[in-house]
C-alpha cells in the first residue's frame, strides 16, 4: 500500500522527464505535488527523529528525503518548517550552523503541570532541569566537583549506580552533554512515521538505532543540553559545566529562575542579579 | 472549508503523539486542558469536531487521530496513525532486526490463534529459529517485557495479544497482509483479535460486542445462524430471566 503511494509520486517525475529532455533544475520544474509529497515525508522524517530527541544533519535530510530534489532543497525546508508551525506547534532550528544540525523545538508557551519531556525522559528532564538550575544560579558555570557535591545532596553519586537513572556519571558527562556515537541512522524507505522510521517488513535496509534492547548501546541522545570545557591549567584537569545550546533554545533563564523560586518558596526577585540576567535575556 | 488549528490543537496533538495511545476520558481532559490552557472556546461535547479540525490539516501529511476500541473493556482509544504507511514498519526505528522479526512472528502466533492470544512458551520457542539473529529465550523474554511497555502487545496470564494501540495503528495492514486468517467482528466490522467464534458457522465478535449484543437475552443465539451460541457470555445471565 506504502509502496503504490510513493510510485505515484515517482511517476510523476519520470512522466516531466520524457516530457522534457533537459534535466530539470529549477523549483518550477517540480510539480506542486511532487514537492508537497517530499515536505510531507519530511514533517514525517524530523517528527521522528524528534520523538527521539535525535539532533537532524542536514546530511541526513538530504540523502535520505531531499535526493534528487536537491534543486528545491531550501524551499522544502521552509514548507515543512511551516507545516510544523502551523499542524504541531513546532518549530525547525538550526543549533549547530557550521555542522548544519537541526533540533525541533516546542513553539507552544508551556503550561502549568506540563512536563519538559514525554514518558520515559520525564525523569531524566527533572535531574536536566535541576542542573541546569543550579548552573544558573551560580553564574552560569560551574567546576565539575561542584556539581557532583550538589547532586550528593540529592542521593546521587557519581559512582553508584542509582535506581531511576541508572550510571548517572554517564548521562551527566556523556548523554546530556553529546551524542555517543550511534550506529547508521534508519533510513526511511519512504514516508517515516510518528512512531518509528519505515523500512519494509521483507527487506529491512537499515541497522536501526535501538534505545529500548536490552543492554545494547545507551539510550538516544538527551544531547546538547550542557556543555563541558576544560579549565586551563589545572592538573589534575578539571572540567566545569554550562548550559549547552539545546537548553539555550528549549527553555530560558527566566523559566529556570521561576522553577528555583517556586522551589523555594521565594519571589524570584530575591535572587537579584539572576533575576535581572534572566530578565534581560529575551528568548 | 475546515476550521483553523489554534494552540489549543497543537498541544492536543503533541500529546497524543507523546502518549503513543489515550483512553477516551483522558483524551476529553486534555482537551479541556489544552483549550484552558490556550484560551480557545471550550465545549465538553465537541471533542469529535476539535478532532477533526486537526485531522483535516494532518490529512496531507498522511497522518490521522484515528478512534479504537479496546477489545478488553469496550473503551475508545485514540492514537495518531499514519496513513501512506501500514506496516510493522512503524515500529522499526525502536528495535532491531530480530526485535521486529520476533514481533511480527509473534503476531503470525496472534492472529492464527482462536482466541487471539499467544503463549509465552510458544513465542519463546520460536527465539532460536529466527533467521536474522537467534536470541535466547532470557533475551526473548526481556523483548517481550519492551514490547508491552511500548504498548505493542499486552499480556494477561502469561500469554499476548495485541495492545489496542497495535490494533488502531496496524489494523489496515493487518487486514491486508492477513486477509484469509484476520477475523473481522461480526457486530461492529472492525478487525478482531480476541474473539468470541460460533462453533456451528465460525463468525467472531469482540468480548465488548458480544456483551452488548446478547445483554438480556437468556438464550444467546449466533446472528449469522442463529445456532445456540455455546461459548461463555460474560455480563449475560443464562439460567432464567432477567437483564
Amino acid at each position: 500500500m506504502s509502496q503504490r503511494k510513493r510510485s505515484k509520486g515517482l511517476g510523476c517525475s519520470q512522466l516531466l522527464d520524457g516530457e522534457d529532455d533537459s534535466i530539470p533544475t529549477q523549483v518550477e520544474r517540480r510539480s506542486q505535488e511532487q514537492l508537497n509529497q517530499k515536505v510531507s515525508e519530511l514533517v514525517q522524517f524530523l517528527l521522528v527523529k524528534d520523538q527521539k530527541k535525535i539532533p537532524i544533519k542536514r546530511a541526513d535530510i538530504l540523502k535520505n528525503i531531499i535526493r534528487e530534489y536537491r534543486d528545491a532543497y531550501s524551499e522544502i525546508i521552509r514548507r515543512a518548517d511551516r507545516t510544523l508551525q502551523e499542524v504541531f506547534g513546532l518549530q525547525l532550528v538550526e543549533i549547530d550552523a557550521k555542522r548544519h544540525i537541526y533540533v525541533l523545538i516546542n513553539n507552544l508557551p508551556c503550561a502549568e503541570g506540563e512536563q519538559l519531556c514525554r514518558d520515559k525522559e520525564k525523569e531524566k528532564m527533572g535531574l536536566l532541569l535541576v542542573i541546569l538550575s543550579f548552573i544558573f544560579m551560580k553564574g552560569n558555570s560551574v567546576k565539575d566537583s561542584a556539581l557532583w557535591e550538589f547532586l550528593h545532596l540529592l542521593r546521587v553519586y557519581p559512582g553508584k549506580q542509582h535506581s531511576v537513572f541508572g550510571d548517572v556519571r554517564k548521562l551527566v558527562a556523556e548523554e546530556f552533554v553529546r551524542q555517543k556515537a550511534t550506529p547508521a541512522a534508519p533510513r526511511p524507505v519512504a514516508p517515516g512515521v510518528p512512531h518509528g522510521v519505515r523500512a519494509t517488513l521483507d527487506s529491512p535496509q537499515n541497522t536501526p538505532v535501538h534505545p529500548k534492547t536490552c543492554g545494547e548501546g545507551s539510550p538516544p541522545a538527551l544531547c546538547r543540553y550542557l556543555e563541558t570545557t576544560a579549565i586551563p591549567l589545572t592538573d589534575p584537569p578539571e572540567f566545569k559545566y554550562q548550559w549547552g545550546p539545546r537548553a539555550e533554545k528549549e527553555t530560558s533563564k527566566k523559566d529556570v529562575l521561576n522553577f528555583v523560586a517556586k522551589m523555594q518558596g521565594k519571589d524570584p526577585k530575591f535572587w537579584a542579579s539572576q533575576y535581572s540576567e534572566a530578565n534581560k535575556a529575551t528568548t | 472549508m475546515a476550521a483553523q488549528m489554534t494552540n489549543a490543537h497543537r498541544r492536543f496533538l503533541q500529546a497524543l503523539m507523546s502518549n503513543g495511545i489515550t483512553e477516551g476520558s483522558e483524551a476529553k481532559k486534555l482537551h479541556q486542558h489544552c483549550c484552558e490552557t490556550d484560551k480557545v472556546y471550550y465545549a465538553h461535547d465537541k471533542l469529535d469536531d476539535f478532532i477533526s479540525t486537526i485531522n483535516s490539516h494532518l490529512q496531507p501529511l498522511f497522518m490521522q487521530i484515528r478512534k479504537g476500541i479496546s477489545e478488553d473493556d469496550g473503551r475508545a482509544h485514540y492514537a495518531v496513525v499514519n496513513l501512506a504507511e501500514t506496516e510493522v514498519t512503524k515500529m522499526a526505528s525502536d528495535y532491531t532486526e530480530s526485535e521486529l522479526e520476533l514481533f511480527r512472528k509473534t503476531m503470525d502466533l496472534i492472529i492464527l490463534s482462536e482466541n487471539g492470544f499467544a503463549s509465552s512458551t510458544d513465542i519463546l520457542n520460536l527465539a532460536d529459529q529466527l533467521k536474522t539473529k537467534k536470541m535466547k529465550k532470557k533475551e526473548a523474554e526481556q523483548v517481550l517485557k519492551v514490547f508491552v511497555e511500548d504498548k505493542w502487545l499486552s499480556e494477561k496470564n502469561g500469554e499476548y495479544t495485541l495492545h489496542t494501540r497495535c490494533i488502531i495503528e496496524m489494523e489496515q495492514y493487518i487486514l491486508s497482509n492477513y486477509q484469509d486468517v484476520a477475523r473481522k467482528c461480526n457486530i461492529c466490522h472492525s478487525l478482531a483479535i480476541q474473539s468470541q467464534g460460533c462453533e456451528s458457522c465460525g463468525i467472531g465478535m469482540h468480548l465488548p460486542c458480544v456483551r452488548k449484543y446478547f445483554r438480556g437475552q437468556t438464550e444467546p443465539r449466533c446472528p449469522e445462524c442463529n445456532e445456540f451460541w455455546s461459548c461463555d457470555t460474560p455480563g449475560v445471565s443464562r439460567m432464567g430471566s432477567q437483564t
